[in-house]
């Protein structure tokens, strides 16, 4: 053994004589070769920057981020989740855009992948019709420019619905117009956040129920009854914390005034026609995905799980889905940030979006290049954390080999 | 950590590039150069606001800010159609002319204190006055802008018109939704589809939209109320003071061409003429046009191949035209109006 090792050594030191120039030893000429590249790209970049600067300052033309302290001027026409006036900060303005760019990527990635999921699975379905109609959507969906989509979403609103004077009610207390839905709303209570707490824990309780169901089933055979249950806890807890607070029941309800109803919430048309375009969009390449996915784990599988007594639901459930998950993810998330990044597009049916918030404070303050690197630096930022959640879920459900 | 490093980095880097997108390599003081030597102006314009800048069928310009740049073209390069009309969106239009992209912008443009300031660019003037007013379907009801507490309202971006309504409203203590779209054709088909029940806009463009754009001028009306101050008038890059001088100079001498009574057709009659203002601005004495770097008949170029100031008002929103805009302010100051034009002496 000692033998063989030191015979190695000397063949290596023979084939190598200790003069080796540094320049020809593979490993060190590499480093020099990056770190050559690394420090042009970055003597470019410090180029640049420094280029523009200079050709700002000689066109005097005012440079630096001060102007987010500056007072806006503009209205924004939805910020549901801060409180916002033209009285605000150019910086205030950019959160307000911001959220309103998350709330619409958030629920539109989260009704894509609905969707997605039930188009991708009816397309493998044995019933001819709805195999068809699940071909159909995909095709007329990704075959189409999302832009076009927006369009047809935002005059599909506009034209076919009432004026807001002669809005239809759909139920009590909820009407559908021009100005988007309007529905009324419980009066705020001291309740409220105590029901929020309430379904939290909830949630807490439900994960331990499928935890314990899990394990009586490895047990026992059996397995415990999950639905019913399940919404038990959602339900009946904030239900419950509902009724020991003396069950408010006031509503907010939407008053017709002059131009519009008061009261109550909304949602804009152009936020509905925003996520129609951009879900159903989305949701015709997700389908694609699942369907692909499914397809590529063996059809032996399916056979063993039909052998073995699964009913077909159970074998979609518990056998296929999971192992075409691994097959999944990876292009999904693909999908998820083409669709935040075609949240953009808002700015063509007047969302009021990162980009919409971010062009008008451009044009106010002249500053071009402030506003546009925020814009950059934000949307490199939502992609890089969707991209991170992404890869960790995929470490998760990997396929763990021993 | 050291992916973070690397990201910083690229981070920078793609700002670098968009800055020098935005703002290429400098060419201060050569603008009346490159006019002269190229044998065309480059004249920023609006895609298509009617009276102002507006391109036919055939693609032939017209509108008081496209006449404008003939005028200077006329002045300059003794061709009024030596001109090179690039459509600007209200966001592209002042970074064009801060990279050098077009020579002149003439793109009913609001003169205001920021804009002349911080934006690397000189305002030669004004070329209309507007102020901003609102534009409410007739069945509205609404006789006052007063009455608009609680409406939503459609506005285009990027302009001076989305902080004055915000201050309006401010002020009077009224709220209202507004609903903010980059394009102008989008905004106004939202308007139209009765997404908004009011448009706002300065009222020149009311005027031309309810003429030229809706379909049924008489279901609209623009309400009594003006909001705002809108000087709107050509600007230049700063950088070229001579280029600058021009700009100025070709528009007062249309002014003052309809003040001392010369027009395109009794301009060569004038040449003729005793007065000594006529004389000077016509270049029958003195040294005004060497003075400017262009040659003693720059004047009588403009005036004879454009029109004064007068005739351009007439023909693209005056009375008879479907915008139907009376002079108003925008009438000579020796008939009451703000139009007045510094001594060519």
């Amino acid at each position: 053994m000692t033998d063989q090792a030191d015979r190695r050594a000397g063949a290596q030191s023979q084939a190598s004589p200790q003069a080796t120039p540094v320049w020809r030893d593979p490993r060190t000429r590499a480093i020099i070769w990056q770190v050559l590249v690394l420090g042009g790209v970055i003597a470019l970049g410090v180029y640049l920057v420094h280029n523009t600067l200079a050709n700002l300052e000689a066109r005097s033309i005012r440079t630096g981020f001060g102007f987010m302290d500056h007072e806006a001027g503009f209205a924004i026409g939805e910020s549901p989740l801060v409180d916002y006036t033209a009285a605000d900060s150019y910086g205030k303005a950019f959160v307000v855009g911001l959220l309103n760019t998350l709330r619409v990527s958030l629920i539109g990635i989260v009704l894509a992948t609905i969707i997605g999921v039930i188009m991708g699975v009816a397309r493998l379905s044995s019933n001819w019709l709805v195999a068809k109609l699940a071909s159909v959507y995909v095709e007329v969906m990704r075959n189409i420019p999302v832009l076009l989509q927006l369009f047809f979403w935002y005059g599909a609103i506009s034209y076919l619905l009432p004026a807001v004077r002669q809005a239809l009610q759909l139920m009590p207390g909820v009407f559908l117009s021009k100005s988007g839905l309007r529905f009324a709303v419980p009066v705020a209570d001291p309740v409220h956040p105590w029901m929020g707490l309430a379904f939290l824990a909830a949630i807490g309780g439900c994960v331990l129920y499928y935890r314990w169901s899990k394990r009586r089933q490895a047990q026992t055979g059996v397995e415990p009854r999950l639905g019913l249950p399940l919404a038990g806890f959602l339900i009946g807890l904030p239900a419950l914390v509902w009724l020991i607070g003396g069950a408010p029941t006031a509503m907010d309800v939407p008053e017709l005034t002059t131009f519009r109803y008061q009261g109550g919430t909304s949602v804009s048309p152009e936020f509905l026609a925003l996520l129609l375009g951009l879900t159903f969009y989305t949701a015709g390449f997700l389908a694609e995905i699942v369907r692909a996915g499914i397809l590529a784990v063996p059809h032996g599988q399916t056979e063993a799980a039909s052998a073995l007594g699964l009913r077909r639901r159970q074998v979609l459930r518990l056998v296929l889905l999971p192992q075409a998950l691994r097959i999944i993810v990876p292009p999904t998330t693909n999908q998820y940030l083409n669709l935040t990044k075609n949240s953009s597009l808002a700015v063509a049916i007047g969302y009021p979006d990162l980009v919409s918030v971010a062009n008008t404070s451009l044009n106010q303050t002249g500053q071009a290049i402030e506003c546009i690197s925020i814009m950059m630096a934000c949307y490199l930022t939502i992609s890089l954390t969707i991209s991170f959640f992404m890869n960790w879920y995929n470490k998760r459900i990997a396929l763990v080999e021993r | 950590m050291r992916n973070f490093k690397l990201l910083a980095a690229a981070a920078v880097t793609a700002a670098g590039v968009a800055g020098v997108a935005a703002a290429p390599t400098a060419q201060a003081g050569e603008v009346m150069d490159s006019v002269m030597e190229n044998g065309t102006l480059r004249c920023g314009v609006n895609t298509g606001l009617a009276g102002f800048s507006i391109a036919d069928d055939q693609g032939n310009w017209t509108g008081l800010d496209v006449e404008y740049c003939r005028a200077v073209a006329a002045a300059v390069l003794g061709d009024p159609e030596a001109v090179q009309f690039v459509e600007l969106s209200a966001q592209q239009r002042f970074t064009a002319l801060q990279a050098g992209e077009i020579d002149i912008l003439s793109r009913n443009t609001t003169w205001t204190l920021t804009r002349d300031v911080s934006l690397g660019i000189h305002f030669a003037g004004v070329t209309f006055y507007d102020g901003q007013g609102f534009m409410v379907p007739a069945d509205l009801g609404v006789d006052s802008a007063k009455d608009l507490s609680g409406a939503s309202v459609c506005v285009q971006s990027g302009t001076t018109t989305e902080l004055n309504l915000a201050d309006y409203f401010r002020a009077q203590g009224m709220d209202f939704e507004p609903v903010v779209f980059e394009g102008f054709e989008e905004s106004l088909s939202a308007f139209f589809a009765g997404r908004c029940q009011v448009y706002t806009t300065d009222k020149s463009g009311l005027a031309a939209i309810k003429s030229v754009d809706a379909p049924d001028p008489d279901a609209y009306k623009i309400l009594p109320e003006t909001i705002s101050k809108e000087p709107l008038g050509p600007s230049v890059a700063r950088g070229d003071d001579e280029w600058f001088a021009v700009a100025k100079w070709v528009l007062f001498a249309l002014i003052q061409a309809e003040e001392s009574g010369v027009n395109s057709e009794n301009v060569d009659e004038m040449m003729d003429s005793d007065n000594p203002t006529i004389k000077r601005m016509l270049g029958q004495s003195g040294d005004m046009g060497e003075k400017l770097g262009l040659d003693p008949k720059w004047a009588y170029r403009a005036i004879k191949m454009v029109g004064n100031y007068g005739e351009i008002y007439a023909r693209n929103v005056g009375p008879e035209t479907p915008l139907g805009l009376e002079r108003g302010v925008n009438d000579l100051w020796t008939e009451g109006g703000l139009m007045y034009a510094p001594p060519i002496r």
